[in-house]
């Protein structure tokens, strides 16, 4: 529901408010003046700039914090910085390295002599720079790291007696929640060999999404409405499925027991895409709420700049409390939803006996 | 065509390494330095938990037991005092009956002796009194034999002489 009326917003303001306009910085279209004299806002720009991904990431008004590039071609890895790709007026300039990259719709291209893409050349880049997600990514790492091991160092130092106290009785009751209603339910007495991905899991989602509900520096990244995020956590998923498989499972897919021999040989390959299927509704879900979270937030936002009237904040700014508040719900449920189905699947896949069948749940 | 799908919804081949990366680094420390000691300890907290409940459980049984047994051992005294009064009441009352009937033997062997001495002492008095009245007899038949003959007016104020003479007693 989130999805489709923050997609209806989208398309709204894309057909009304973005006719003649190139997509460009948010911050330039209100900064500077030789753009923004005809008034009009770029939403769907702004919008989408804020949910794509960086090769800087954006503080406040020109200032911004430029981040390494790290890309592969034919000649090798290289190493810069992207401040060099744009010059001072924020507007992307060619740097030579090995070859003349250029941003192009935050891509890095290669630049043929007369100025324009070698799209030849430029499939070749292959880029893993650390970008504004990486960044945010590392800074999720480090910070999971730094708030379970002080909460496991409250058990050591506490001891295993007495209560839970602080931050150590805020994290032990998601953890038990993580236990009893995630991966008990599915996994049975099997659950505790899963525990540590469902909890690494559940709370690397969770935390991201809260992450890119904070508007300014440390947050504001949208990690977990990426696609290459949810899919890498996704695979995950899959993998841990596949291997731990067990006999009745692979048997499930290719021979169905209990059938007559036509449909069996009719269910193999719909179960067999159903494999494959599983781990890209997980990944789809999760890029699909998070990313239309950010989207109906920003919307809502933009709509002062659309009106031109501080009096539409009015109206705007209450919505985004709002909205922001089902977001805080909806990063919750995501991560438990998320850990949840991968339990599913994994219960589903190390399931020894089956009397009845299961139907899969479509969250 | 497939390449020309929104970049949105194309995965980033840098961001999906890096995120592999950084999940399986997340992976491999907070499950040694976290998520072990964590469900270490909680587990070890939950049994200690239960382990508690379970001997207070025992403890609690054992006590019910205990009041059972007491209450048992109390009911038996009752009915043991019961028994004793009873019996002891039982005795009594025979041992009452049973004095009551000795005496009552007792009595009446008594009563029979005393009739028995009474009837004797009678016997005895009566035939001593035939006896004397024999005697009597024999006496003044005598004495009215010897003076028949000379006065027969005489004979008859003797006659009344004696008669008044035996006084009875």
């Amino acid at each position: 529901m989130v999805a489709v009326f923050s997609l209806f917003i989208c398309f709204y303001s894309n057909t009304s408010f973005s006719q003649e306009h190139e997509p460009n910085h948010a911050a330039e279209a209100q900064g500077e003046a030789k753009h923004g004299e005809e008034g009009d806002f770029d939403v769907t720009g702004f919008i989408l700039d804020h949910v794509k991904d960086h090769h800087s990431w954006h503080l406040w008004g020109h200032t911004s914090i430029p981040l390494p590039v790290i890309i592969k071609t034919d000649k090798g890895f290289e190493t810069f910085s992207s401040a060099k790709l744009s010059n001072e007026h924020h507007e992307p300039v060619i740097y030579n390295g090995n070859y003349p990259y250029k941003l192009i719709e935050g891509k890095i291209r290669i630049m043929n002599a007369d100025g324009a893409v070698d799209e030849e050349a430029s499939k070749k880049v292959f880029d893993i720079s650390i970008t504004k997600n990486v960044v945010s990514l590392f800074l999720t790492v480090i910070l999971l790291i730094l708030i379970f091991t002080s909460v496991a160092n409250a058990y050591k130092k506490r001891g295993v007696k007495s209560a839970p106290k602080g931050f150590q009785s805020f994290i032990e009751p998601i953890i038990l929640f993580v236990r009893d209603e995630v991966a008990k339910p599915y996994l049975g007495h099997q659950y505790t060999r899963y525990m540590p991905f469902l909890l690494t899991i559940f709370f690397f989602i969770w935390i991201n999404n809260l992450l890119g509900l904070v508007p300014f520096f440390p947050g504001g990244a949208n990690l977990s409405g990426n696609i290459a995020f949810t899919l890498a956590l996704a695979l995950f998923t899959f993998v841990i499925v596949n291997v731990n498989g067990k006999k009745d499972y692979w048997k499930h897919i290719f021979w169905m027991p209990g059938l007559p021999t036509l449909m069996k040989i009719f269910l193999m390959p719909i179960e067999l895409l159903g494999v494959f299927i599983k781990p890209i509704s997980l990944t789809i879900r999760l890029f699909a709420n998070i990313t239309a979270g950010h989207i109906l937030v920003m919307s809502l936002i933009s709509l002062i700049f659309i009106f031109k009237s501080v009096a539409a904040s009015a109206m705007a700014v209450p919505f985004t409390v709002f909205i922001s508040v089902i977001e805080l719900l909806v990063g919750f449920l995501q991560a438990f939803i998320f850990a949840m189905l991968s339990a599913l699947y994994i219960g589903m896949a190390i399931e020894e006996h089956h009397d009845q069948h299961e139907d899969i749940p479509v969250i | 065509m497939l390449l020309e799908i929104n970049p949105l919804v194309l995965p980033d081949p840098g961001l999906l390494i890096w995120s592999t990366l950084a999940f399986l680094i997340l992976l491999f420390v907070l499950g040694k330095f976290a998520w072990k000691p964590i469900m270490k300890a909680i587990g070890e907290r939950e049994k200690g938990i239960n382990d508690a409940i379970a001997s207070a459980e025992k403890v609690k049984a054992e006590m019910a037991q205990l009041q059972s047994d007491n209450e048992k051992l109390l009911a038996q005294a009752r009915e043991e005092r019961t028994q004793i009064l009873n019996e002891a009441k039982a005795i009594k009352d025979k041992m009452i009956s049973e004095a009551k009937e000795q005496a009552k033997a007792e009595a009446a062997k008594i009563m029979a002796e005393t009739q028995q001495a009474i009837e004797n002492q009678k016997m005895a008095a009566v035939v001593d009194l035939k006896n004397q009245v024999g005697n009597l007899v024999i006496e003044v038949s005598e004495k009215v034999l010897r003076r028949e003959l000379s006065n027969k007016a005489q004979q008859e104020t003797y006659i009344k002489e004696l008669a008044n003479d035996i006084k009875l007693n």
